[in-house]
């Protein structure tokens, strides 16, 4: 563990092109994230706060601006060095769970383990724990059709820990689903965080998924506006 | 309630590349049935104006055409002692007789040879075509080794043009003029007097002897008393339906291949389309389940993507038929196989094969968008409504 | 590995859309195979020639005859084996319909010549006995259910009247592309006829079959025969035999580059509804793709999952249309023997389906390809499909 913030945020700006329209989404963003938090990003739509957790997961670029993740300045890495970096440090959790239709859940989860040079059995092993973890370990021969929304959030869940990154981001992560599941989801993180010091960033409209989380940062029209 | 078509319309253009992509295959297809039936149109029509049906045109029986014929001197008195026969207006049977064989003439493009109609003509053949006008230079002088050549033949074969020279039957023949006969055989002939040919090339014998009839309606009397002659073995044919023959082998040829082909590529073409009006209702799965909901009924949305499918075959066939009346620049010169002379013709576009071409890319979108159509339109409400 | 894996899973996502597609490709290149092999036909004729063998006809046109008693004077020159003299005689057995090609020919040196029409020597002797004899190819003798020992009847055309024949052999190719569709009897029968109906027209034959030892001696034979007959009443044309198959295919060549390029139109019309069918894919597909790519999977895996797929479903069409191409060609050189008595699949013609069914796979992913893998991972994740 690192001294200091794990994620450096500094005058960070983002615009979009629209046609010939030049839209400013953020603008000049200045935070850090300490390691082992659980953060919540709110806001109206529109607000940029799912542009800004894109620029923190490493799969968007700032136009200006500098993201610094556990010692490594992020918007200075080329698209091959960035994508070897994502496969690495950061899983991810999306609202409709992006899981790969065509596989089944263990083989969702061993996908992230594909970019590494483990073993066979190591990926086997990584993936049996994680889905453990997430208490799926009975329906690892499922295909994402056949688990309810909630399971397949949890399959995304373990997915997103097998290869033990330095961040996870959720983007709305309960949007899809229904109170009984989506609670279940947010205690699953919850114990990510309290029992193996995971650091989350989540994007949420949902203000019970806000409760969870133990810091609240509200993004409006592209600005920061409360810590 | 229906639904506008504007939905359906909107629909394909929102989709572009895919509504593009699926046209093409359509319109390709399109183009290669109405090019087919383009070609097969425009080589009868060349035979067929080739000839006039006041004109007879009589052979040796058995003979397909005029180049297997033979009609001996006296045999071709009899047929010039027949009543029918019209008199022109300088006071002579509107009647010759012809000599017609075949030489090679190397092509100009290619160098290769091809087989080329010399006819030997008389004195009244001429008048016997209307179809074929002088353009360039004057007729052949009696009795002289000089012939006219048809317009395709003195723009495709060395030694054609006008001024230019030909050797056969060991002498030398001079280019005096160039006829132009529109879009008919006759192009793809060289004239020349038929005494000369005769001697020249050896042959005793005619090949056929052409006469105007007095009027038209005494055809069958003439062909029966000619047929039924024991001192003649002739046949007796309108010089329409002479010509008409003669293109049967290769226009059902043409026709034959062009079904065969066009009946392929329109399998390709439908299942394009089914592709595309399956992955359309897939995508709109929702859309068609809020309509239900909002109460159009079943047929309105089976309508709704017919018309789709409709709109697409039929913008693939105004593209196909578009690029098919180019093909009306383009002249094909090759060989009949049943006269087995050279024949120039081109590409005809008639109403009729516009027609059937705007048809059949209807029918290949109905088609291909029936059955998606139906998916469409028997979707439970809710089932549409809960998928996402 | 896991690319091949994911490929076969994705192909069978909707079965239907594989399905056709699949049966598209198939249609595709049977077409493309049938066309090919129409045009090699076309070809077949010189192809089969021989090397040593020369044709000589009236260098007029083929529509002129040539005396028979040039036939001496050919054999005398420097180079020639053996002449025989054949006509083409046209003759149409019962309808026009029946079309085959029937030739008056020198029967002894005839078939010397045309050692790939084999005979039995039995039959090959009764034939040479019997001056109204005849010889049929199997395929004809087949189609019309004629034995040996049937009297058939021919109609001419360019020889009037009513000519009866014994069939004496039934002969067959040495090769599979020896054209077993034709007719011949004796020259000697058409033309003791002709001294009787038509003196006139006797004593003629249409070409002079030639046979030289050696192929390098064609050239300067062929010189020699037509310097021969220089100047006299008849002038000769001397070609081997190839040069004079190539010259009719060069006559109707207008129809032949039509066919060819009506066969590469067949592909191309594929090709667009393969690469309307994996745009659509692709595009129902790119918010997993921008989550492979998020998750750090580079253009590899991605372009690999996408061209894979593609490339497999038209292979997987190719195939099957190569496979039922062989039927079909049967089925069209049985009934349709008239038009192309000889239709048989080559294996370049194997080798081209294979081609262009590659070629179409290939060029249906570029586009989806491209597209996938240069998507923005925030733009696509942005599309739930």
């Amino acid at each position: 563990m690192t001294e200091g913030p794990l994620v450096e945020i500094v005058n960070v700006a983002k615009s979009y092109r629209r046609g010939s329209q030049v839209v400013p989404v953020l603008e000049d963003i200045t935070f850090s994230i300490a390691a082992g938090e659980f953060l919540a990003l709110m806001g109206p739509s529109g607000s940029g706060k799912s542009t800004l957790l894109n620029l923190i997961a490493g799969i968007d670029t700032v136009d200006s601006g500098t993201i610094t993740i556990g010692g490594v300045n992020i918007t200075t890495l080329a698209e091959t060095e960035l994508a070897a970096w994502r496969a690495l440090h950061v899983g991810f959790i999306f609202q409709f769970y992006n899981l790969m239709p065509v596989l089944t859940a263990f083989e969702n989860v061993e996908l992230p383990l594909l970019l590494t040079r483990l073993s066979r059995r190591d990926r086997r092993e990584h993936v049996a724990t994680v889905l453990e973890l997430v208490g799926l370990a009975d329906r690892m021969d499922h295909y994402p059709s056949q688990l309810s929304g909630g399971q397949q959030q949890r399959v995304a869940i373990a997915r997103a820990m097998v290869t033990d990154p330095t961040i996870l981001v959720a983007d709305e992560p309960t949007g899809d689903l229904d109170r009984v599941s989506a609670g279940e989801i947010l205690s699953l993180m919850d114990r990510l965080v309290a029992d193996f010091g995971k650091t989350i960033i989540m994007v949420t409209h949902d203000p019970r998924a806000a409760e969870k989380a133990h810091l609240i940062r509200h993004l409006e029209k592209g600005v920061l506006t409360n810590s | 309630m229906v639904i506008p078509l504007s939905y359906s319309f909107r629909n394909l253009w929102t989709r572009r590349l895919t509504t593009v992509l699926t046209a093409s295959g359509m319109a390709m297809v399109v183009f290669v049935f109405a090019a087919t039936l383009m070609l097969a149109e425009g080589l009868q029509k060349t035979l067929i104006a080739t000839g006039s049906p006041d004109n007879v045109v009589v052979i040796r029986k058995g003979s397909v055409s005029e180049v297997q014929s033979g009609v001996e001197r006296n045999q071709a008195s009899i047929v010039e002692s027949q009543p029918e026969i019209a008199i022109g207006s300088n006071g002579r049977q509107l009647l010759a007789k012809e000599l017609v064989v075949l030489i090679n003439l190397p092509k100009r493009d290619s160098n290769k040879p091809s087989n080329v109609v010399i006819r030997g003509v008389g004195e009244e053949s001429l008048l016997l075509r209307p179809q074929v006008r002088l353009v360039e230079g004057r007729m052949p002088r009696p009795g002289s080794a000089e012939v006219v050549a048809g317009m395709n033949i003195a723009k495709r074969f060395k030694g054609g043009g006008l001024g230019e020279t030909l050797r056969f039957g060991m002498r030398t023949w001079t280019v005096v003029g160039v006829f132009d006969a529109g879009a008919t055989g006759f192009s793809s002939e060289i004239w020349g007097d038929v005494d000369q040919l005769m001697q020249a090339f050896r042959r005793p014998v005619y090949s056929s002897v052409v006469f105007k009839l007095r009027d038209t309606g005494q055809f069958q009397a003439l062909k029966e008393r000619i047929e039924s002659d024991p001192r003649l073995t002739l046949e007796a044919k309108r010089e329409t339906r002479y010509y008409e023959d003669q293109s049967e082998a290769m226009a059902t040829f043409l026709r034959i291949m062009g079904l065969a082909l066009t009946i392929i590529f329109s399998l390709g073409a439908v299942i394009g389309a089914m592709i595309t009006m399956y992955a359309a209702v897939a995508n709109r799965i929702t859309e068609i389940g809020t309509l239900r909901a909002l109460g159009f009924t079943r047929t309105s949305i089976l309508i709704a993507f017919v018309c789709e499918a409709l709109f697409l075959g039929l913008l693939g066939g105004v593209v196909g038929m578009v690029c098919a009346s180019f093909m009306q620049l383009i002249t094909i010169s090759t060989m009949n196989w049943q006269s087995f002379a050279e024949l120039a013709f081109s590409f005809t576009l008639t109403p009729s094969i516009i027609g059937k071409g705007l048809l059949f890319s209807l029918v290949m979108g109905l088609v291909g968008g029936v059955l998606p159509a139906f998916r469409a339109a028997n979707m439970k409400i809710v089932d549409a409504l809960r998928a996402s | 590995m896991f690319i091949l894996k994911l490929i076969i899973r994705n192909c069978f996502r909707h079965p239907l859309r594989l399905l056709l597609t699949i049966a598209g490709v198939a249609v595709a290149v049977i077409a493309f195979g049938l066309l090919r092999t129409l045009v090699e036909l076309w070809y077949l004729g010189a192809e089969s020639s021989s090397s040593t063998r020369l044709i000589t006809r009236n260098s007029i046109s083929l529509v002129f005859s040539l005396p028979i008693s040039y036939k001496e004077k050919i054999r005398q020159v420097q180079g020639v084996e053996k002449v025989a003299n054949a006509n083409w005689f046209g003759g149409i057995y019962k309808t026009e319909k029946n079309f085959f090609p029937n030739f008056a020919v020198d029967p002894q040196n005839y078939l010397d010549l045309y050692p790939e029409f084999v005979l039995s020597p039995e039959e090959r002797g009764a034939f040479l006995r019997d001056r109204k004899g005849a010889v049929a190819g199997r395929k004809l003798a087949a189609k019309h259910g004629w034995k040996i020992g049937d009297q058939i009847t021919l109609k001419g055309t360019i020889f009037p009247g009513q000519w009866e024949f014994v069939l004496r052999g039934i002969y067959r190719g040495a090769q599979r592309t020896t054209d077993e569709s034709q007719f011949f009897f004796h020259w000697n029968y058409l033309n003791e006829t002709l001294k009787q109906t038509m003196a006139r027209r006797a004593d003629q034959t249409g070409i002079f079959v030639i046979g030289v030892k050696k192929a390098d001696q064609a050239a300067e034979a062929a010189e020699a025969v037509d310097a021969q007959f220089k100047n006299s009443l008849a002038e000769t044309l001397t070609e081997t035999e190839k040069a004079f198959q190539l010259s009719f295919v060069a006559m109707t060549e207008a129809i032949v580059i039509a066919i060819q390029i009506v066969s590469y139109v067949v592909i191309v019309i594929i090709m667009v509804v393969a690469a309307n069918t994996m745009a659509m894919t692709a595009r129902e597909r790119i918010a997993e793709y921008a989550t492979l790519k998020a998750l750090g999977f580079g253009p590899f895996h991605i372009g690999g999952v996408i061209f894979g797929e593609s490339l497999a479903i038209s292979l997987a069409g190719g195939a099957l249309g190569i496979a039922l191409t062989f039927p079909a060609a049967g089925w069209i050189e049985t009934e349709l023997s008239q038009f192309f008595p000889v239709f048989h699949v080559t294996t370049v013609t194997v080798l081209l389906d294979l081609a262009a069914a590659t070629v179409v796979g290939s060029v249906a992913a570029i586009f989806p390809t491209w597209r996938g893998v240069t998507i923005r991972v925030a733009d696509g994740l942005r599309r739930i499909g």
